[in-house]
């Protein structure tokens, strides 16, 4: 069993080699706190193409996986630099089809939180009192209605959602590749249960798993790569190990609104691996 | 002022879910000034958070670290929100139209949009099911039009009865704070109307910065200039990571 269960711990190259592919469905969740950034950075780095994008908030590292060309589709519920403004590469790529064209779909929060928690349960549909009155139907076909049996009353149905991969960030694992974090939780836990395949990023391997109020374990069985990366949810955060860098979200609004600074950037991004 | 009139417009002890930006100033300032008990909730999962200086983002750090509880983000929305548990729900938006009805989707066409807004976030839901939706945003001539380029979020819809009709709970948005003055749904219209005016602003000035007909209020007030208290203690709020 422990032999079975310590080859989860892989080198961050090999488990973004061996477990997203092109064409993919890929979700990289974390609620501000624990963004897997350093995984995002990885798929950059192996060029993988044509992926679909799934995440509640395209932040920073979607803004960086876009103009490097990974993405053909984004499915989210909120695009922007948190407090600081637009994303200028998924904005980009949406109006100018730069460096390629982008397809959206879109919900609202409570409708993505609705479709991983419908995906993690193994069910087809999650059903919510959203949507009415809202355009955003029209514009989403995995947005539709559904009549309650029990008192007619019609409610919002939405798709559920079972990405090929879904990768998040960790405080912490043991050497089994139990994954335990705690914190902001998001969306993560969800993210993970609707994925065919998972790989979690933590900040540090630890031999034993000390509780945590509060926290979530996610054991190794769920999981198919377990990758120690310090420092990898930065410039986001991990509670109790590093703070967010809110400095470089305000320097990346600069850096993205120009495609000549943002290819320096890329091709930095390149040269220097992890 | 629209910090200082939006935070007067909450009371101690309600429950009150906040967005980044104007609302979660207003609703810090509130907590510092008259409701020491105002329960504040964000999207990202916090309860009851008590953060010493303001957040730059909906997830940040401080706000867990001072939280009574943290929750996931489909327990925020399906346990907390949906049911109807919150008070106050505080919004903004780069368009609103004569019966309060918000954008932050596009401006233009949905397809080929002339700009492309960061989308609905928790908005719809938070104007769906808060027991009243407070709107806080700068009064200008493109950003309140007679009708919005698109609905994410419900205010009163096309009219009386609509909120009902789509089998929507709570009141709505039952004030909207401006820079300018604040404006109320008419109780039989559903149409905003300007309620009350910022000291030293006319109404020529709110009209020139309303895309519709702006009804005026019989009971038209003034708003009381900020406090000194009020104004220190405004100034004394930083955000995380300022420098």
């Amino acid at each position: 069993m422990a032999k079975i269960a310590s080859s989860k711990i892989q080198s961050l190259p090999q488990a973004v080699s061996e477990l997203v592919h092109d064409g993919d469905v890929v979700a990289l969740e974390g609620f501000t706190h624990l963004i897997p950034f350093a995984a995002g950075h990885e798929i950059i780095r192996q060029g993988r193409r044509d992926l679909t994008l799934v995440r509640m908030t395209p932040d920073l590292v979607y803004d960086q996986m876009i103009g490097a060309g990974c993405a053909s589709k984004l499915v989210f519920s909120w695009g922007g630099n948190p407090g600081v403004g637009s994303l200028h590469r998924m904005r980009d790529a949406l109006g100018a089809g730069w460096p390629v064209p982008l397809q959206i779909e879109e919900h609202s929060h409570a409708g993505m939180a609705n479709r991983y928690v419908a995906g993690a349960s193994g069910l087809p549909f999650a059903v919510l009192r959203g949507y009415a009155g809202t355009e955003l139907p029209e514009h989403t076909d995995t947005i539709s209605t559904v009549t309650c049996p029990f008192t007619g009353e019609e409610l919002a149905a939405v798709k559920a959602l079972n990405p090929d991969v879904s990768i998040v960030h960790a405080q912490r694992a043991d050497r089994a590749g139990n994954v335990q974090f705690w914190g902001i939780l998001g969306v993560q836990k969800e993210a993970v249960l609707a994925a065919q395949r998972a790989i979690v990023t933590v900040e540090e391997i630890v031999d034993e798993l000390t509780p945590v109020p509060g926290a979530v374990v996610l054991p190794s069985w769920v999981l198919d790569a377990v990758v120690v990366a310090p420092g990898g949810a930065a410039p986001s955060y991990a509670h109790g190990y590093y703070d967010r860098d809110n400095a470089a979200y305000k320097a990346w609004d600069k850096v993205s609104r120009d495609r000549e600074a943002f290819s320096v950037w890329l091709k930095d991004l390149k040269e220097n691996a992890s | 002022m629209m910090s200082v009139a939006a935070s007067r417009a909450l009371r101690d002890g309600q429950a009150c879910f906040v967005g980044i930006g104007l609302p979660s100033t207003a609703a810090n300032l509130a907590r510092r000034l008259h409701a020491p008990d105002l329960v504040l909730i964000y999207e990202s999962g916090t309860i009851g958070t008590e953060p010493d200086e303001l957040p730059l983002s909906i997830g940040d750090g401080i706000l867990a670290e001072s939280a009574l509880s943290v929750v996931s983000v489909p327990e925020i929305f399906n346990y907390w929100l949906q049911p109807g548990r919150i008070d106050v729900g505080f919004l903004s938006g780069a368009q609103i139209d004569r019966f309060g009805n918000i954008n932050t989707t596009v401006i233009g066409e949905y397809a080929e949009p002339s700009v492309r807004l960061p989308g609905s976030g928790g908005a719809p839901e938070i104007a769906a099911s808060c027991r009243e939706v407070i709107v806080v945003m700068r009064q200008r001539l493109r950003a309140f039009v007679s009708q919005v380029d698109f609905v994410t979020s419900v205010g009163h819809g096309s009219g009386p009865g609509d909120r009902a009709r789509l089998g929507l709970r709570g009141a709505g948005p039952v004030r909207v704070i401006t820079d300018l003055g604040v404006l109320e749904p008419d109780p039989e219209s559903a149409e905003l109307v300007l309620t009350a005016l910022h000291t030293g602003i006319t109404i020529e000035q709110v009209h020139a910065e309303t895309g519709w007909e702006l009804e005026i209020s019989p009971d038209l007030k003034i708003t009381a200039p900020p406090t000194e208290k009020e104004l220190s203690t405004l100034r004394g709020l930083k955000t995380v990571g300022a420098s």
